[in-house]
């Protein structure tokens, strides 16, 4: 009963953002300053979970791939396609939950219980309008941009790990990876992206927007909010590489 | 003029109030008093439908509230300036931009003259020197004259006061007291306030509703209130007399 309850308050929510997100002129700046913190703020970490990704898997493959009758190019053609069609999108959505859907269910979640998401009602704003939308919206843009840079960085980890170790050379790599590359997959790697950073951003907002129970509540939400955005994106993923490919 | 109508309002299984009939008329202040937890904050965010109530009518100047959609009802919160108990401002944004914020968004206004509302406004608060300090560095009450100045700056028709001495000391509580009776007879704005501090209330209310028993079981001037023989009424005032009169308190 509990489950049914939840799942009609955040299509509520969702329907809500959805009608709101016409006004654009009251999330406007909310939105530019969503842009940066999803995206620019977490750049780095990105780039290092997609460089360590690469570098792991390559040294992985290799060590599995220790034959002479298997030539040393498939080693980029693994790495490089497992980069792009699963782990650039999930490890990167893996690690977002805990950096950006943690961090808005905490924002949310302490404007409800400091009641400065009724202030903002009581002045007149669409709260919804004004904190959730941008926030979605901002996963939406975002996520798909941090999966380009988890892909180049995952491949290049693999490279300079296949380097560093002599089990497989730059070229050799490269030549791999390019063997069985098709536009296709980046595409369903974006798709994945994007439905990810829907669910995280959307599954945080809901959380935090509906906290209760002072910091003890906020705390909570933020953990339901990141364990079931990691939850939701394993499941997403296994229903998008069922439908799509 | 605000009309509360048989208003009743509960949470899951558990009544917070039944039976509410109350009205409010323009340019008195009353005091909604009761013990904690009785349900005093809730009415006062079913009044601007912060908050829905089960069965009832809140009419404001003879409209009921929770009839309109939610852009008129947007619009008429706007009547409406709230200072929250634990002020609500935001914290990511200095004082002057907390007071400003309603501005940015709401009117036309350029710089210069947001610059001189927000000052005026901080002014009445006397807050003037403090307009560019982080909410952070504020005390429990500089926030609440922050919250208050934020919640006039709309220029509003009603002011709601949500516990606005709570957690104050005497002093600091008596300041806010000022500020009420100020803003009330300057502004000459209707004005809500939530309190269990008969102190504030003896000093600010012309009215009195008391909520007790999951109903508002006594309302009137605040001269009834004292030669009232209501049982509990008489009973809730009398435990605050010992702050009302500290002097002749025996130790």
């Amino acid at each position: 009963m509990q489950a049914f309850k939840e799942i009609g308050r955040y299509s509520y929510l969702l329907y809500e953002a959805l009608r709101s997100s016409t006004e654009l002129s009251t999330y406007r700046k909310n939105l530019f300053h969503e842009l940066v913190k999803v995206g620019y703020a977490s750049v780095p970490i990105i780039m290092l979970t997609g460089f360590f990704t690469g570098s792991v898997l390559t040294i992985q493959t290799a060590y599995q791939l220790e034959s002479a009758f298997i030539p040393r190019t498939t080693i980029g053609a693994i790495v490089s396609e497992s980069i792009i069609i699963e782990l650039a999108a999930v490890i990167s959505a893996l690690v977002l939950s805990g950096k950006v859907g943690a961090r808005i269910a905490t924002e949310l979640g302490n404007m409800r219980v400091s009641e400065q998401i009724d202030a903002l009602e009581s002045m007149g704003f669409n709260s919804v309008s004004f904190l959730v939308v941008p926030r979605v919206l901002g996963g939406l843009l975002m996520f798909p941009v941090l999966y380009i840079v988890a892909c180049v960085f995952g491949v290049g980890g693999g490279v300079l790990a296949g380097t560093l170790t002599g089990e497989v050379t730059a070229a050799d790599f490269m030549r791999g990876a390019q063997m069985f590359f098709t536009p296709w997959n980046v595409l369903f790697g974006f798709v994945k992206s994007f439905v990810f950073g829907f669910i995280i951003t959307s599954i945080a907002c809901y959380k935090g927007y509906y906290a209760s129970g002072g910091a003890e509540g906020v705390g909570r939400s933020t953990t339901e909010a990141t364990v079931m955005g990691c939850m939701v994106v394993l499941t997403a993923d296994f229903l998008l590489a069922m439908l799509l490919l | 003029m605000i009309e509360i109508k048989n208003l009743k309002k509960s949470f899951g299984d558990l009544l917070v109030w039944e039976d509410v009939n109350l009205t409010i008329e323009d340019g008195e202040t009353i005091a909604v008093i009761g013990r904690s937890g009785c349900g005093k904050s809730v009415l006062m965010k079913n009044i601007n439908a912060l908050m829905f109530p089960d069965e009832g009518e809140v009419l404001i100047d003879g409209k009921n509230i929770f009839d309109l959609d939610y852009v008129q009802l947007r619009r008429q919160r706007q009547k409406f300036g709230i200072m929250f108990q634990g002020s609500a401002l935001f914290d990511s944004i200095n004082t002057f931009e907390n007071v400003a914020f309603p501005l940015r968004y709401f009117t036309k206004m350029k710089e210069d003259e947001i610059t001189h509302e927000v000052m005026q406004a901080l002014e009445m608060v006397n807050l003037k020197d403090s307009a560019y300090k982080g909410t952070s560095e504020l005390s429990g009450g500089m926030r609440k004259r922050v919250g208050l100045a934020r919640a006039i700056i709309l220029k509003p028709e009603y002011l709601m006061y949500d516990e606005p001495t709570s957690g104050l000391d005497p002093q600091t509580s008596d300041e806010i007291n000022d500020l009420i009776t100020y803003m009330a007879d300057s502004l000459k704005i209707t004005s809500i306030v939530i309190t269990h501090d008969m102190h504030s209330v003896l000093k600010v209310a012309d009215k009195v509703a008391f909520l007790d028993q999951k109903k508002l079981s006594w309302s009137g001037s605040v001269d009834e209130m004292r030669h009232s023989d209501h049982k509990e009424l008489r009973s809730f005032v009398s435990a605050s007399e010992y702050q009302l009169k500290p002097q002749e308190a025996k130790f």
